[in-house]
């Protein structure tokens, strides 16, 4: 079989290529250390982009193919860019017992938008976790990085209205 | 480290500790954490200083202490729990060191949720300090690792866990010891032992406090079992989702590769072990031992037939020993204490203790640790502190989408590995999400189809089309479109499922719906038959009359 690889030198000359060299150096370039590679790819840059999976695949010579299966297999890989601030709202059993659907009905009337989906002026991106393991603070969700439970559809709002509109 | 070398640490260790008269604990587990841990652990450091007791008050930060509900949580003597303590009740805790506790502050210590538990995976968790190695080392850590390495052969250590009985903590209940002595029986020279740490159950963090607590006694586990199976290299697949528990993991590792816990020439000895993290990226089939190794080795999580079973060609084409967290977690104590000890605890076919994460329509929401065979009414109502609010208990789930919900008429049964069976539930990994009358069955059903249905890897029809065809169904009730026939349907697309999926996952679907149904079809035909929600939680909307 043989198969092209694409270019092994970095997509661009952001020093940041240099982290995610590094766990591909750790791991002797093997194929194996895909999903690694991936995560500090989107530990570093937030999100999985076209150049940077094409990039991953040649220096780890997996085929593209692959690459975009295991990036759109694992919910844990984003393909899109997150918006400015995040809301993680946990969908688990506990937390769904709690109110969670309340909780979501009522982003989507504030800000308009889904589990999944961003703001169109790119300021909030509201993504749904299967269980954060915080299921004593039910409900919970994730703001910005902070874990917040016992939360009600006012606190959250309240909380979310904080963000106010993307002026950047 | 040489037997001598460990008692040094031990004495060391216990010299440190009474130079000091009081110990403040501070719960630094993700639950307390999330509710600003951090903060009142901050706070208590500046009031010591700042009431200058330096010399005889010592606050450390330790694990998990069960209550999460009531985080965060400090102790400052075995009888004295404080509770949703904040940063500002920092002087209020020092001062009063000496004299009677905060009153405002205290907490239900000689509660049933505390006095009734019986601990052994979770025995360090609360008492420990997760991060520092010699914390484990004082508390008889890596003693049983040492013991096995240096008096124990391999075939001895096997026939110790399988005389304690211990059964896969993952929910399956496969024995042990019958694992471990496959794995080291089958030909190769390469052989893996791989932690399984993807926990995806929602509703379920026992392996995730474990982790974030004691990660040292899941190294020891891990190094044990490699002893005996004759593996030189371990892998701990943990879940993205958890990064407090990764990181004190690799430090954990790193910690323990430093003292010769791990790495060459262990505890002085010839053998050699290395642990590395693997990552999970948030696939609940993952969970599947062969779509687990699938992932370690880079690729999607798509399970394959067995056999041959991983015992016998796993990791790389090797034989390949995968054990949850909980049950690595319970290797030291047993190998301490021996088989026997071990196995007096808990019910004929159902040794040792069980740790469940009790979550849901219940008071005391947290992490307990109970013999098996402790009845669900002796879980939920005397631990649990029952239903709040004054609302009447309905089901309690456990196993999670794999699992069942079980009615009140069997609160009294006991907890083990075959009743719930019996019960049409599973024993699963021991989530146990309890549920009162504003839930309602068939959304819950319906909740958990949806998630088998997202989480389905596509790999199998059966699975992937049948979820999909269920939780439409499922839909239909829920929204009072669905006739009687629908209901047959979903009873007939079940039973295909069940007995037709590859893997675990959809094998197990159809069990919320089978266990709603058993229980609760009066539920079921409320929708149907009378278009209404009893519990008031689905939106049916009347069709409306079309005039001809």
């Amino acid at each position: 079989m043989w198969t092209e690889f694409g270019s092994t030198t970095p997509p661009s000359d952001d020093v940041r290529w240099r982290i995610v060299g590094a766990t591909m150096r750790r791991h002797g370039h093997r194929p194996n250390a895909l999903i690694e590679t991936l995560h500090t790819v989107q530990e570093t840059f937030g999100y999985l982009d076209e150049q940077a999976l094409r990039y991953v695949a040649a220096a780890l010579r997996v085929p593209l193919s692959q690459v975009y299966g295991v990036a759109t297999f694992y919910h844990f890989f984003n393909l899109k860019p997150k918006g400015k601030h995040t809301c993680v709202v946990c969908t688990g059993t506990a937390c769904y017992i709690k109110g969670v659907p309340a909780l979501l009905n009522a982003i989507e009337e504030q800000h308009g938008v889904k589990p999944g989906e961003t703001t169109a002026d790119g300021n909030i991106s509201v993504m749904s976790a299967r269980c954060l393991g915080s299921c004593g603070l039910a409900p919970a969700a994730v703001l910005d990085g902070e874990v917040v439970g016992k939360l009600t559809p006012n606190d959250l709002i309240e909380r979310m209205g904080k963000w106010g509109k993307n002026d950047a | 480290m040489t037997p001598e070398e460990i008692a040094k640490v031990i004495t060391t260790e216990q010299e440190a500790r009474l130079k000091y008269k009081h110990h403040v604990c501070v719960c630094v587990a993700a639950g307390c954490l999330s509710s600003h841990s951090d903060q009142v652990k901050a706070a208590l450091e500046a009031e010591v200083k700042n009431q200058g007791r330096e010399q005889d008050v010592h606050v450390r930060g330790v694990g998990c202490m069960g209550l999460c509900a009531a985080g965060p949580l400090v102790t400052t003597k075995p009888e004295t729990l404080y509770q949703e303590v904040k940063a500002e009740d920092a002087a209020d805790i020092i001062a009063s060191l000496d004299s009677d506790p905060v009153k405002r502050l205290e907490g239900p210590a000689s509660d049933p949720f505390f006095t009734r538990q019986v601990k052994i995976v979770l025995e360090n968790c609360g008492v420990i300090d997760p991060e520092r190695i010699e914390d484990y080392i004082a508390a008889g850590g890596y003693g049983a690792l040492q013991n096995a390495l240096t008096e124990m052969t391999p075939a001895e250590v096997i026939e110790e866990v399988y005389k304690s009985g211990l059964r896969g903590r993952g929910g399956a209940g496969y024995p042990t010891g019958l694992k471990w002595s496959t794995v080291s029986k089958a030909s190769g020279t390469q052989k893996y032992v791989i932690c399984n740490a993807d926990e995806g159950d929602p509703g379920a963090f026992m392996d995730r406090s474990v982790l974030e607590s004691d990660p040292h006694r899941v190294l020891e586990g891990m190094a044990i079992a490699a002893y005996a199976v004759g593996a030189s290299q371990g892998y701990v697949y943990v879940r993205a989702e958890y990064p407090l528990a990764i990181q004190r993991l690799q430090n954990a590792i790193k910690q323990a590769r430093r003292l010769h816990f791990l790495g060459n020439d262990i505890c002085g000895t010839t053998f050699s072990f290395n642990i590395d993290v693997r990552l999970g990226a948030g696939a609940f089939v993952c969970g599947e031992e062969t779509a687990l190794i699938a992932s370690v080795e880079g690729r999607r999580g798509n399970p394959r037939p067995r056999p041959p079973y991983p015992a016998e060609s796993g990791l790389w084409d090797c034989p390949t020993l995968i054990n949850n967290v909980e049950t690595l977690a319970s290797i030291a104590p047993i190998i301490r204490k021996g088989g026997e000890w071990y196995a007096s605890i808990g019910t004929e076919k159902s040794r040792g203790t069980k740790v469940f994460a009790l979550a849901g329509r219940v008071k005391n929401t947290g992490l307990i640790e109970v013999p098996m065979g402790m009845t669900l009414r002796d879980i939920v109502f005397s631990i649990g502190g029952g239903i709040p609010d004054g609302k009447r208990f309905k089901a309690v789930q456990t196993g999670g989408p794999s699992g069942g919900c079980i009615p009140e008429e069997f609160l009294d049964m006991p907890v083990d590995y075959e009743s719930l069976n019996k019960l049409g539930s599973i024993m699963g990994s021991g989530g146990m999400i309890v549920m009162d009358e504003t839930s309602c069955m068939v959304d819950v059903a319906s909740y958990f189809m949806e998630f088998c249905m997202s989480e389905s890897c596509g790999k199998c029809v059966p699975c992937r089309v049948g979820t999909a065809q269920m939780h439409d169904l499922l839909t239909k009730i829920t929204q009072g479109r669905a006739c009687l026939e629908d209901l047959e349907l979903l009873e007939e697309l079940c039973d295909l499922v069940r007995n037709t999926s590859l893997c675990g996952l959809g094998q197990s679907a159809p069990n919320p719906i089978l266990s709603t149904l058993k229980y609760f079809k009066d539920e079921y035909l409320a929708h149907i038959d009378g278009k209404t929600c009893p519990a008031g939680v689905c939106s049916i909307h009347k069709p409306v009359e079309v005039e001809a």
